[in-house]
C-alpha cells in the first residue's frame, strides 16, 4: 500500500504510467479508437503529408498512418509482456535454486548465462525464429527462454544477499524443506528485485519484438505492426516522406521510455 | 533548590578557557516537511584537559551532538537554537575555509567502525602522513612523523604497518591508526564516538588504556560518547546522561554512578548485572515503556511516561536543571527521591536453583573438530572440543571473536557439519551431522535465538506466522490447540495479541527479540542456543530479555548454551562457563569458580579487561599481541604467545597441556599447577 502511495507521488512514474496506459488502451480497443480502417487502402491518396484528414499522413498505399500506429500497439503488447513474464517466472525459479541450493547447478547455469551474454540476444532470437517460424507463440517462448538465464542471474545475486541472513537457518531448524525455504521464505524478500528486473526486461522485449518485425520476422505481414511499418516505409524517407517512418518509431520510443520511467520509479521506491 | 539554567549568562564569558561550551543547543531534522527536534536545550562544557562522557541509549541523540559540534549534520539537520564554542571559536558562524581549518586542526573525531574511517585503496602510511602534509610538512618529513605517531599509539612495527592497506589490519590495529590520525594534528578537542564498541574486550581494554595514556601526554580534551556505562565510568571525569535528546543528569563520573539523582540514570544502572549478581539471587530491574519517537516530546518531563515516581507537576511542565550538588545537576523535580526509585521488576521469582542440576547430560559432545578451508589453507575453528550440557543448566561460552564460539553452536544445531570422527549425542543417541538426517524430535530439541532479530526474523512475515510456524511444524498443532498455545506463548514472552498482525519492522528491537525467543520456544525445545541475544539491544531492553530468558528456563527446564562477549551477562545467567581460545576449551567449570579463580591465565586476562562500574579493579593483565591466526596456531599451548604467566621451563612452547580436572568439576588446560596459579593470582583476598 505504502509502495503505491510513494509511486503515485513521483512525477516520473505518473508520466510513464500514463503513456503506458494509453498504449494498453490502444492495444485493447485500437479498432474502436482508430479514425480509419488501418487496412483500407486509398490509392488516390498515397504518401500524403500529415493533414486535418490524416493527422499522421498516409503511407505508400494510402493507409492512414495514425490508425496503423494505434492498432499496431496490439502485437507488441501481447508478445513482449507475455515473453517477459515467461522469462521472469522461469528465471526466478532458476535463480532461487542457484542461489539457495548452489553447487553444480549454480556452476552450470552461471556458465550458461555467460554464454548467452556473450551473444547478442537479438541474433540468437533471430536464429530460433527463422528455424521455428514466426508465430506469436514461438516468439513468446523464444524471447522468454533467452531472458530466463539473464533474469536468473539477477535473482541469484539477490538470493545470495538473503542467504547471509539468519532467518534461513531459523527456517531450516524448524525442519522446513528446500522448496518452502525458497518460495515461502526467500521469494517474498526478493520480489522488489524481480519487479524491477521485469520492467527493465519488458523494455528490452518491446525493442526486440520491434526489431524482429523490422527485419521482416513480424507475426503476420498484413497485421499492422510498428517494426514492419518502419521496414516497409523507410525507403521513401529519401523522398522526404518522413511521417510514415517517424510516427511508428516514436511509438516504439515512447513505449520503451514509458516502461523505463516506471521501472526507474519502482527501483527508487524499493531502494528507499 | 536553585535552578542552574541561568548559571551562564548571555555571551558566556565562561567559555574563555574552555575546550568546548555548548549552550542551550537545539538540533532539528526536517522529516517530510516537518521539523523534528532531536536535541532540546542541551548545555554542557568541557574544560581544558578534561574528559567528558556522554551516555545514552540508541535514539538519545548522542551522535547528533557529535555531528552538530563539527557541523557534520546531514543535509536535513540543523542547529536551530543555542550556541557552540570550540576553543573560543563558533563553528556555526564559520565559512567553509574556516570550518575546514577547524576540522583539520582543532577538532578530531574517531568513529565506531575503524574500517569505514580509513580509505581502503590507500596504504596506511600515506593516510597518516596526509594529516601532516595538510599541516604543511614535506613528504619525507610527514612520513617520518607518521611513523613516530604510529609508534606513539603503540603499534609495535610501524614501518611494516605503514605499507599495509586498511583491510590487512585487525579491528584494534585499524582503530589505533584512526586514533593516530585523529591526534596527529594536535587537536584541542578529540571526539570519540563509540570507539571500542566494535572491538573485543581485550582489544577494547588496550584501546581505552591507549586513549587514557595519550590524554595524559597530550594537551587534549576528550568528548567520549558511549552507550556503555562502565566504559564511560572508566574513561571520564564528568558525565552527562542523555535521554530522548535532553541532558537529564550531569555530574562527576564517580558521584553520578555512585548516587544517581535522575530516575532514568537510576533505572539504567539497575539494568546492568553488577557485583557478581546472578539469576538465582535476583532479577534485574527494567525500565518500562519506550523512548518517545524523535520530535514527539510530551508536555512535561520527557521521562515522566516511564517514570514510576512521576507526579502531576512532572506531566505539566518540563523540569529545569536542579543543582544537586557541587558541579552536579538533574532535570528532575523529585531528584531527592530518585535514588529510592521503586523497582519495576520484583526481585525474586520462581528460580531454578543451581543444585537442582545433577549429572543428567542432555547433550554430549566428543572429539568435536571443525576445519574450514580458506584459500587453500586449513583453518581449525574447533579442535577436539569435549563438552556436556546438563539438563536445565546454562553453559556460558566466552572467548574473543575467532575463538570458535559460534562454530561450536552451529555444529551442535546441525547447521555446520563437523569433521569426521566427531560425536554429538542427544540423550545418549548420536545426532546426524546434518539437519536432514535428524528426526523431528531431534529438531524440536535444539533451537537458537540469534544475535540480531532483524536478520533472524523474515521481514515479510507477520508475528503470528513467525510464532505459529514452529507450533505447526514441530509441535504438530493445528486449529484450536495451535491458537491456545500461540496465546500462551505470546503471553509468556510478555507480548500482546495486538502484536500478532504486525511485521518485524513495526516492532522495537526488544519486541523483535521476544518474537525470536517465542519462536525458539514454540516447539518445546530442550536446548536453546542463545548467541549474543542482547548485544544488538539497549541496556534497558537487555535486562528485560535476560529476565525473560531466566524465567523461561525456570519454567520449562531448558538448557541454555549462552554465548556472549559480555562477561557480566555470562556471569549473571550461567551455571557453568567454558572459555574458548582458538577453538580449544581452555577452562571449564562452575561460573563462580571460573570468575573468582584460580582461573586460567587467559580467563584472568579476559576478566581484567572488562571495565567495571564498581570502583577500580586490580591491575589489568595485559595480553601481548593479537589473537594468532587459526590457520597457523602456535605450537604447544596455543595461548603461550600471549600468556603473561608462561613458565620459564619452555614446556608451554612445546607441549599442549591436556584439559585436566584441577578441582572437582573445574577443568583447565594449563601447565601451571593450580596451587601456583592460586598464589600468582592472589586468590583468597577479597575478589
Amino acid at each position: 500500500m505504502t509502495v503505491w502511495r510513494l509511486l503515485l507521488r513521483r512525477p516520473t512514474f505518473l508520466i510513464g504510467a500514463t503513456i503506458l496506459l494509453f498504449w494498453i488502451a490502444c492495444a485493447l480497443f485500437g479498432n474502436v479508437i482508430a479514425p480509419d480502417n488501418p487496412l483500407a487502402q486509398t490509392l488516390l491518396a498515397v504518401n500524403k503529408a500529415p493533414s486535418a484528414a490524416h493527422w499522421f499522413g498516409t503511407d505508400q498505399i494510402g493507409r492512414d498512418v495514425l490508425s496503423r500506429v494505434i492498432v499496431g500497439a496490439r502485437t507488441i503488447l501481447i508478445i513482449a509482456p507475455l515473453a517477459t513474464l515467461l522469462g521472469t517466472v522461469l528465471g526466478t525459479a532458476l535463480g532461487l535454486a542457484m542461489g539457495y541450493l548452489g553447487g553444480v547447478l549454480d556452476v552450470l547455469v552461471s556458465r550458461l548465462v555467460e554464454a548467452v551474454l556473450a551473444l547478442p540476444a537479438v541474433i540468437v532470437i533471430f536464429l530460433f525464429i527463422v528455424a521455428l517460424g514466426a508465430t506469436t507463440t514461438t516468439m513468446i517462448i523464444v524471447i522468454g527462454f533467452i531472458f530466463t538465464p539473464l533474469i536468473a542471474r539477477t535473482v541469484r545475486s539477490a538470493v545470495m544477499v538473503e542467504s547471509e541472513l539468519d532467518y534461513l537457518p531459523s527456517a531450516r531448524l524448524l525442519g522446513e524443506g528446500a522448496a518452502h525455504v525458497m518460495f515461502v521464505e526467500i521469494l517474498p524478500n526478493v520480489v522488489p528485485t524481480i519487479l524491477v528486473e521485469f520492467t527493465v526486461r519488458l523494455g528490452y522485449a518491446i525493442f526486440t519484438v520491434a526489431t524482429l518485425a523490422f527485419l521482416g520476422f513480424g507475426v503476420n505481414v498484413s497485421t499492422p505492426s510498428w517494426g514492419s511499418d518502419i521496414n516497409a516505409n523507410y525507403i521513401v524517407l529519401g523522398a522526404g516522406d518522413w511521417w510514415e517512418t517517424l510516427f511508428p518509431a516514436l511509438a516504439i520510443a515512447s513505449l520503451v521510455i514509458a516502461i523505463n520511467l516506471v521501472a526507474d520509479s519502482i527501483e527508487q521506491v524499493f531502494s528507499g | 533548590m536553585t535552578a542552574t539554567t541561568a548559571q551562564t549568562g548571555p555571551g558566556f564569558p565562561a567559555a574563555q578557557g574552555l575546550a568546548l561550551a555548548v549552550e542551550h543547543m537545539d538540533v532539528s531534522y526536517k522529516v517530510r516537511g516537518a521539523d523534528r527536534k532531536a536535541l532540546r536545550d542541551v548545555s554542557f562544557q568541557i574544560a581544558r584537559h578534561e574528559s567528558y562522557g556522554l551516555v545514552g541509549e540508541s535514539g538519545s541523540g548522542k551522535s547528533t551532538v557529535a555531528l552538530a559540534l563539527t557541523r557534520y549534520l546531514p543535509r536535513n539537520g540543523r542547529v536551530s537554537a543555542g550556541s557552540i564554542s570550540i576553543n573560543g571559536q563558533d563553528p556555526l558562524a564559520m565559512g567553509n575555509a574556516a570550518l575546514r581549518d577547524l576540522r583539520a586542526r582543532t577538532v578530531s573525531m574517531v568513529y565506531q567502525e575503524p574500517g569505514k574511517a580509513l580509505n581502503p585503496a590507500i596504504r596506511v602510511g600515506r593516510q597518516v602522513a596526509e594529516v601532516y602534509e595538510i599541516a604543511g610538512r614535506s613528504g619525507a618529513e610527514a612520513l617520518e612523523r607518521a611513523e613516530a605517531m604510529l609508534r606513539k599509539v603503540q603499534i609495535s612495527d610501524p614501518g611494516r604497518v605503514m605499507k599495509r592497506y586498511p583491510h590487512q589490519l585487525s579491528g584494534g590495529m585499524a582503530q589505533r591508526v584512526v586514533i593516530a590520525m585523529a591526534i596527529a594534528a594536535g587537536p584541542s578537542l578529540l571526539i570519540l564516538d563509540e570507539p571500542t564498541t566494535a572491538l573485543d574486550a581485550t582489544v577494547e581494554a588496550e584501546v581505552l588504556d591507549l586513549v587514557a595514556g595519550l590524554r595524559e601526554e597530550l594537551d587534549t580534551s576528550v568528548l567520549f560518547i558511549s552507550h556503555n556505562l562502565a566504559v564511560i565510568a572508566k574513561m571520564c571525569d564528568r558525565v552527562g546522561v542523555l535521554y530522548a535528546g535532553e541532558l537529564v543528569e550531569e555530574g562527576p563520573a564517580a558521584q553520578l554512578f555512585e548516587s544517581p539523582r535522575h530516575p532514568y540514570t537510576v533505572g539504567l544502572l539497575r539494568c546492568i548485572p553488577r557485583q557478581g549478581l546472578r539469576k538465582d539471587h535476583s532479577r534485574l530491574d527494567t525500565i518500562p515503556g519506550f523512548l518517545p519517537p524523535t520530535g514527539h516530546a510530551p508536555a512535561g518531563c520527557i521521562f515522566a511516561p516511564r517514570c514510576s515516581i512521576a507526579e502531576d507537576q512532572c506531566r505539566q511542565a518540563a523540569p529545569p536543571a536542579f543543582a544537586t550538588g557541587p558541579d552536579r545537576s538533574s532535570r528532575c523535580y523529585l531528584h531527592e527521591q530518585a535514588g529510592e526509585l521503586p523497582r519495576n521488576t520484583p526481585v525474586d521469582l520462581q528460580l531454578s536453583s543451581p543444585d537442582s542440576i545433577t549429572d543428567d547430560p542432555v547433550v554430549d559432545l566428543k572429539g568435536l573438530s571443525k576445519t574450514f578451508t580458506s584459500r587453500g589453507e586449513a583453518v581449525k575453528a574447533l579442535v577436539g572440543v569435549e563438552l556436556r550440557l546438563q539438563r536445565g543448566e546454562t553453559l556460558g561460552l566466552v572467548g574473543e571473536s575467532g575463538s570458535g564460539k559460534t562454530t561450536l553452536a552451529r555444529v551442535l544445531l546441525g547447521l555446520i557439519v563437523p569433521d569426521p570422527g566427531a560425536i554429538v549425542e542427544l540423550d545418549g543417541k548420536p545426532l546426524g551431522p546434518e539437519l536432514r538426517n535428524r528426526t523431528r524430535e531431534q529438531l524440536k530439541a535444539l533451537q537458537i535465538v540469534f544475535q540480531n532479530p532483524d536478520s533472524a526474523l523474515n521481514r515479510r512475515h507477520t508475528v503470528r506466522r513467525l510464532i505459529s510456524r514452529p507450533l505447526h511444524k514441530l509441535a504438530r498443532l493445528s486449529g484450536d490447540a495451535l491458537r491456545d498455545r500461540l496465546a500462551d506463548l505470546v503471553r509468556s514472552v510478555r507480548m500482546e495479541d495486538r502484536h500478532l498482525g504486525l511485521r518485524p519492522r513495526q516492532l522495537s528491537g526488544g519486541l523483535k527479540q521476544r518474537v525470536a525467543i517465542a519462536r525458539a520456544f514454540g516447539g518445546g525445545p530442550r536446548i536453546v542456543v542463545c548467541d549474543e541475544p542482547t548485544s544488538a539491544l539497549d541496556v534497558s531492553v537487555q535486562a528485560a530479555i535476560l529476565n525473560l530468558l531466566a524465567d523461561l528456563q525456570a519454567k520449562e527446564q531448558v538448557t541454555y548454551l549462552f554465548i556472549s562477549h559480555d562477561l557480566g551477562l555470562v556471569r549473571y545467567l550461567s551455571d557453568r562457563i567454558a572459555v574458548l581460545y582458538l577453538g580449544r576449551v581452555m577452562e571449564l567449570g562452575p561460573a563462580e569458580r571460573v570468575f573468582s579463580g584460580p582461573h586460567h591465565p587467559y580467563t584472568e586476562a579476559l576478566l581484567s579487561a572488562v571495565p567495571s562500574l564498581d570502583g577500580q579493579r586490580q591491575e589489568r593483565i595485559k595480553l601481548a599481541g593479537e589473537i594468532p591466526s587459526a590457520a597457523d596456531p602456535p605450537t604447544g599451548c596455543v595461548f603461550h604467545t600471549r600468556c603473561p604467566r608462561r613458565l620459564p621451563t619452555g614446556i608451554c612452547e612445546t607441549t599442549e597441556p591436556p584439559l585436566a580436572e584441577v578441582e572437582p568439576g573445574h577443568l583447565m588446560s594449563c601447565h601451571i599447577p593450580i596451587d601456583q596459579l592460586t598464589n600468582l593470582q592472589g586468590i583468597g583476598k577479597v575478589p
